[in-house]
């Protein structure tokens, strides 16, 4: 076994020095009945080039976002990942060293950790990020807790333009934890009205929303204020902040976003970043690592992880929250995507994104029967077709374009939402394959 | 006495050896913040210039400078090699973090996950255009069902702790559907943190057990806590001071006995994979870290995959989505409905770590059932072989036979005036990654140890001659010596309390108010 290094004779000695006969005898304390005389049933030991081929076999099953026009976001998006990202993280230093506990051998993890912090908090118009969370999804549902942990209050109240599937996770979360969830309804290019009380911890909104609206949050962020609730506001296309007023400006007390769109393929779902940003004087209610600057014992500036009396590795049952691994590589990528990037290269990006978007906004709506749903948007936006939009995406697919989400994957229940298709571009978007989607969808609708 | 003290002599209180012009040492180079290096304007990607558009992003359009930095690729890359050279890894040495389970992580795992048909793939494409996800997510299934002897497999938590928060919001979903809500969950003293904060999480009040001198679950104590408000034992087998839990079939007896579940932590599965399956162990819920047994690489902290086995007691609790193999083959079930109508709900976005999926898969493939029994073996074999060569040095905590990992205190340091921390510290000059410390809890002063699998026999013979050498140092008096450590790194003891005292968690274009006012 090529990943294996002791030879029989190493494992002789071996038993020798231990002092023991075979290698049962250093496994005698697992009980006789659980004890099993030869293999699970599974295939043998297979070479590299028996694995990858049936791997790849399998890989080849699916269609790859890049081989079609493609058009699907709701939540992950197809970005261009420039070639020294995928080099960067690959380097065995970054890749395969563990959590930097001991900071005098982790300096590279954590001077990269102290900047994506920087980045993030910068992003949002934050005052302080932590290392990272799984993803967009829990990180809202941690924003939910550490609402009710600052306010004591016992109910959060989520808007109907909340991507659908961070509702769920945030419900899963509330039924256990003992908060209440009050869920909006679900209606694109509505202005919704908050239910808020003396018992609201937060009231959790998404900019731009699932269906691709964009809100100015600062009136609904007084209000919060003014009954004693925070706002949470939920980003799950980071890169519609090089374009787009930051949740921090307009009064968020914590914003919990999908980092993916930066560094990170699309992966089917994961592993991608979750990104938790708060403010300076909240900070020890904060889940998640933390790092710090610090010096070391000649006076130099350096990194390590800090405020760990909130983690369970020392509170335990009192921390403010369970999380130990991240998603630390995911955090590296998102770092060096945006340091390539700048302040100039994200600002040309997000406005590629937009231009991209209007362009298709405006040739799909001239379609007859199909409408805009959304008057403001960054880089995706919702249809109504005239048709069922599942029926539309499987015939679409069937002709070669991947050409949305329909929303009614999410709402089954929803007659009213059944027509209803988001549709995203980004940079990685042509004019060719935006020509491609009207006609098909044209040829679909007829 | 040795060179290293005189050295110290040398260069006393402080004063780094190799003092340059630069504050580079040879291979080791300074390094800035990005935010220091900016040029402003700088980019380090070529992007076409946006057609002409009418914004449609309302009063939105953001008008202040978000201030990230500007640089070029070339700037960009040596920035972040010089970083990773600031790293110590598996690729580079022994890390014998106990509990962590740093093993080798093969690079085909890595060519495999980054083929378009994986990594190029969206979560809510059409179900068309995603077979070959679905059957790779369900021969992963089948694997970790076979190796774990259990029904059913819950694939979408995203690390271990978040695999525990499944495990224990099914148990509960469970209780709450027999009507019988219970309120405490049992933990012994040595559990990782994650047990107890997770129970927590999930509205439970936290029980703890003491061990017993051999360093297992006191049988007798677990039994007199067993109640009828008890509703889970969270226990971690092997356990983290390395020894399998004997009498864990007459645990698991007495916790069935009492009504409640037999949740265990699987982070030390290594020991016992393709060997042991934990279904014959009597547990009702158990997580798998790939990126630990399953040599999913560990990134610098993530990203992890916490698979969940559940026994059929469990299972109709499992979180969305589910795969399902229906009439057309398999499907994805995403709303409590149909059979996944008991299911908790969604626990994150989308499908799980596809990406960690691939490569455990690749990993499982590669070992077969006779290279995975092979790895628990060899791994127990190196822990034992480091004990051994150990035992006249540290002072082993609990004597006999380990699994996977050989837990020390410090006892052996005691009267030297040497600490846990610093005796790991000095490791760090040798060149090796420290064992975990202080944890766990259990025993004072605590040393750890877990080599995997994947070490070569001279490469923990030089381990334990090192740690044996530094051993009776420590014993020689040289406290001083030991306080500096480590003097051969790019930084020497960082200052944890200055930084917890007064925080600084992002760069700020100019020193902090506070600062300035001081």
């Amino acid at each position: 076994m090529r990943y294996l290094p002791l030879t029989p004779r190493d494992r002789q000695e071996m038993l020798a020095t231990i002092g023991v006969r075979s290698i049962d005898d250093l496994f005698a304390d697992v009980p006789n009945a659980a004890r099993r005389a030869g293999l699970v049933d599974l295939p043998l030991a297979q070479g590299e080039i028996e694995v990858e081929r049936a791997l790849s076999r399998m890989a080849a099953k699916n269609v790859a976002a890049g081989s079609v026009p493609f058009f699907i976001g709701g939540g992950a998006y197809r970005h261009h990942v420039p070639a020294a990202v995928d080099h960067l993280i690959q380097r065995g230093e970054f890749l395969t060293s563990y959590t930097p506990y001991q900071p005098e051998l982790a300096q590279g993890t954590l001077q990269s950790l102290f900047e994506f912090q920087t980045q993030v908090a910068l992003l949002t118009g934050m005052e302080v990020a932590n290392a990272s969370l799984y993803d967009g999804a829990t990180a809202c549902a941690e924003a939910v807790a550490m609402a009710h942990r600052v306010t004591r209050r016992g109910k959060a109240v989520l808007s109907g333009g909340l991507h659908p599937q961070y509702r769920e996770v945030c419900r899963t979360y509330a039924q256990f934890s003992g908060v209440e969830v009050s869920l909006l309804d679900a209606t694109p290019g509505v202005a919704e009205i908050f239910d808020i009380d003396n018992n609201t911890a937060c009231v959790v909104v998404q900019n731009p929303d699932f269906f691709g609206a964009l809100r100015d949050g600062s009136a609904l962020a007084a209000r919060c204020h003014q009954a004693g609730a925070l706002l949470v506001v939920v980003v799950t296309e980071i890169v519609s902040l090089g374009a787009v007023t930051p949740p921090g400006d307009m009064g968020a007390d914590i914003v919990a976003a999908e980092g993916q769109s930066f560094g990170n393929s699309l992966n089917f779902g994961g592993p991608h970043i979750g990104l938790f940003a708060a403010r300076e004087q909240q900070v020890r209610q904060m889940p998640g690592r933390l790092v710090g600057q610090t010096e070391d014992a000649d006076g130099r500036r350096g990194w390590v992880l800090t405020l760990s009396t909130r983690e369970q590795h020392i509170r335990r049952e009192k921390a403010t929250s369970n999380i130990c691994t991240n998603s630390g590589l995911c955090a590296l990528a998102f770092t060096i995507h945006l340091a390539l990037l700048g302040e100039a290269g994200l600002t040309r990006l997000a406005q590629l994104n937009h231009a991209a978007a209007c362009t298709l906004a405006d040739r799909l709506a001239a379609l007859p029967g199909v409408s805009l749903v959304n008057e403001s948007f960054f880089n995706e936006f919702a249809l109504r077709l005239p048709v069922p939009a599942a029926a539309a995406v499987a015939a679409l697919a069937d002709k070669g374009v991947l050409g949305g989400v329909p929303v009614g994957r999410f709402y089954p229940a929803r007659d009213d939402l059944a027509d209803v298709l988001l549709v995203a571009a980004t940079e990685t978007t042509t004019t060719n394959d935006i020509d491609i989607y009207y006609d098909v969808l044209a040829e679909v609708l007829r | 006495m040795t060179g290293w003290s005189q050295a110290l002599g040398a260069h006393p209180a402080g004063a780094a050896e190799g003092t340059t012009l630069t504050g580079n040492r040879g291979l080791q180079i300074e390094e800035t913040l990005i935010f220091e290096q900016d040029s402003p304007g700088h980019c380090g990607v070529d992007l076409p210039e946006p057609p002409p558009h009418k914004s449609r992003l309302g009063t939105l359009e953001r008008r202040a400078e978000i201030g990230l930095p500007g640089l070029s690729e070339p700037q960009i890359v040596r920035h972040f090699t010089r970083l990773s050279q600031k790293n110590y890894a598996i690729d580079s040495g022994l890390y014998p973090l106990g509990s962590c389970t740093m093993k080798h992580n093969p690079r085909l795992n890595e060519k495999l996950a980054r083929l378009p048909g994986f990594a190029d793939l969206h979560p809510l494409q059409p179900e068309s255009t995603i077979r070959g996800a679905l059957e790779l997510i369900d021969t992963l299934a089948h694997w970790l069902k076979t190796l774990t002897g259990m029904p059913a497999v819950a694939l979408s938590p995203a690390a271990g702790a978040h695999g525990e928060l499944c495990g224990m919001m099914t148990i509960r979903a469970a209780l709450a559907a027999q009507g019988d809500p219970r309120q405490r969950i049992l933990v012994p003293e040595s559990a990782h943190g994650t047990n107890p904060a997770t129970a927590a999480i999930c509205g439970y009040a936290i029980d703890p057990i003491a061990a017993n001198a051999r360093g297992r679950v006191d049988l007798a104590a677990l039994k007199a806590k067993l109640g009828r408000d008890v509703a889970a034992l969270m226990l971690t087998n092997p356990n983290t001071c390395g020894l399998f839990e004997d009498e864990i079939l007459e645990i698991a007896t007495a916790v069935h006995a009492a009504g409640a579940f037999f949740y265990c932590d699987g982070a030390n599965f290594n020991a016992i994979v393709g060997r042991v399956r934990p279904a014959d162990l009597g547990i009702d819920a158990l997580h798998l870290n790939l990126h630990k047994t399953f040599s999913t690489p560990h990134g610098g902290g993530g990203p992890g995959s916490g698979p969940v086995a559940l026994a059929a007691s469990l299972a109709p609790h499992a979180p969305l989505p589910w795969l399902v193999h229906g009439e057309s083959g398999m499907t994805l079930v995403e709303h409590s409905e149909g059979p996944a109508e008991m299911s908790i709900g969604r626990l994150k976005g989308f499908h799980g770590q596809m990406g960690m999926f691939v490569r455990a898969l690749a990993y499982m493939m590669s070992h077969g059932a006779d290279g995975l029994k092979q790895v628990a073996e060899d791994a127990v074999l190196n822990a034992n072989y480091l004990r051994a060569r150990l035992a006249g040095a540290l002072s082993q905590s609990f004597p006999g036979a380990c699994m996977h990992e050989v837990l020390f205190d410090d006892r052996f340091l005691k009267d030297t005036g040497v600490t846990t921390l610093d005796f790991a510290k000095a490791l760090i000059d040798e060149g090796f990654h420290p064992m975990t410390m202080y944890f766990p809890l259990v025993v004072h002063g605590a040393l750890l140890i877990e080599p995997t699998e994947t070490e070569s026999k001279a490469s923990l013979d030089q381990f334990a001659d090192t740690v044996i050498g530094l051993a009776a140092r420590a014993k020689t008096g040289d406290v001083a010596g030991f306080q500096a450590a480590p003097r051969l790194t790019p930084r020497r003891r960082l200052d944890e309390t200055a930084a917890a005292r007064r925080p600084l968690l992002r760069w700020h274009p100019a020193p902090p108010a506070r600062e300035a006012k001081e």
